[in-house]
């Protein structure tokens, strides 16, 4: 279980320097900066204006094709991973069955390209 | 307390959090956003678990793909949360009555739970932790070959997944012009230029240029 806690430790490092740096960059305006608000400054700056909508406009659904087709080659690459740590041990049919695998999702890759699935308008 | 304890309690402690955070957040922005938080710390959990590439997925697949999914159906759905609020006060005692009621169930449940005696000596039969091998690896040596059928018809999910996201949400768009390299450059001299003998006193009619479309039709 030590062990876990060494090889992990970098990792520990990392997030903690960007949790300072974060905090940091959050918290020195409050410190640092004058502040001395007036309605005036706070109002949009010369040519700028109000927002006259809300920010949380519908979405093109095409996002959504995007992102699920995003998440299914996601999940392939996901099967990969200890395929390729386990290649000498699983031997010629491992590789095969990864192939077949492949050649599944190929055939929906050529669908999707055929479909113009992959491009924008 | 050790260090792993305290990573527990941390892990933990930040999960049921943000959990918190993703169902009473008023803005399903944040909900999402609490959301990934949620699924990094599950995935700190599982890493103390020793479940390292369980751990690594829920980071890719999870905080990568599907937080991002959710934002974007968060957004397309365009749902008014404090639309969807009013009347919270009129419903909440029919909603205590019957959550009261599952809690109940539950409680009943799972206290009167009781495992067979020979139950965990058949877990460990089943499956053997490999110790000699880090996670990634003991998964690929059996993924692969033993439950090969398992992988394949994975597989087959995807490719109705993809293929189903596609005949949904895929509408044909009319009156886009697409650029077409191909067309392009084998449209030659021929086919864009004419030359117009003008009679003197005539002047110039404005001619379309022939051309072929797609379907090799002259237009």
């Amino acid at each position: 279980m030590q062990n876990l806690l060494v090889d992990y430790l970098p990792l520990v490092l990392f997030i903690g320097l960007s949790a300072v740096i974060g905090l940091a960059l959050m918290i020195a305006p409050f410190v640092v900066a004058h502040q001395n608000p007036d309605p005036e400054k706070l109002s949009a700056y010369e040519c700028g204006f109000n927002a006259f909508d809300d920010a949380r406009m519908k979405f093109d659904v095409r996002f959504y094709l995007v992102a699920i087709l995003f998440i299914i080659f996601d999940l392939e690459v996901a099967f990969l991973f200890p395929w390729a740590v386990a290649l000498k041990d699983v031997g010629a049919f491992g590789f095969w069955s990864m192939m077949v695998f492949l050649g599944v999702l190929t055939i929906g890759f050529v669908y999707e390209w055929r479909k113009g699935a992959l491009e924008w308008d | 307390m050790n260090v792993i304890t305290l990573f527990f309690y941390l892990f933990s402690g930040v999960l049921i959090a943000s959990a918190v955070m993703v169902v009473s957040s008023r803005n399903p922005v944040h909900a999402v956003l609490f959301l990934i938080l949620a699924f990094v710390n599950a995935a700190g959990l599982f890493l103390l678990m020793g479940a390292e590439f369980l751990a690594m997925i829920l980071i890719v697949v999870y905080v990568g793909a599907v937080a991002v999914l959710f934002l974007f159906v968060v957004m397309m759905l365009d749902v008014d949360f404090a639309e969807l609020r009013q009347g919270f006060l009129q419903y909440l005692p029919i909603g205590a009555v019957i959550s009261a009621i599952f809690f109940i169930e539950l409680a009943l449940v799972v206290g009167t739970w009781q495992l067979a005696p020979e139950a965990l000596a058949l877990r460990k039969a089943a499956a053997a932790a490999p110790v000699d091998a880090m996670n990634a690896r003991a998964l690929g040596r059996v993924l692969y070959t033993e439950y090969v059928y398992f992988f394949q018809a994975a597989g087959l999910i995807l490719l109705v997944a993809m293929i189903g996201a596609i005949v949904l949400t895929l509408r044909e768009r009319h009156g886009v012009r697409r650029q077409d390299v191909m067309r392009q450059n084998a449209r030659g001299k021929a086919d864009a230029m004419s030359v117009v003998t003008v009679q003197p006193g005539q002047g110039v009619t404005v001619q379309g240029v022939k051309r072929k479309d797609a379907a090799g039709q002259e237009v």
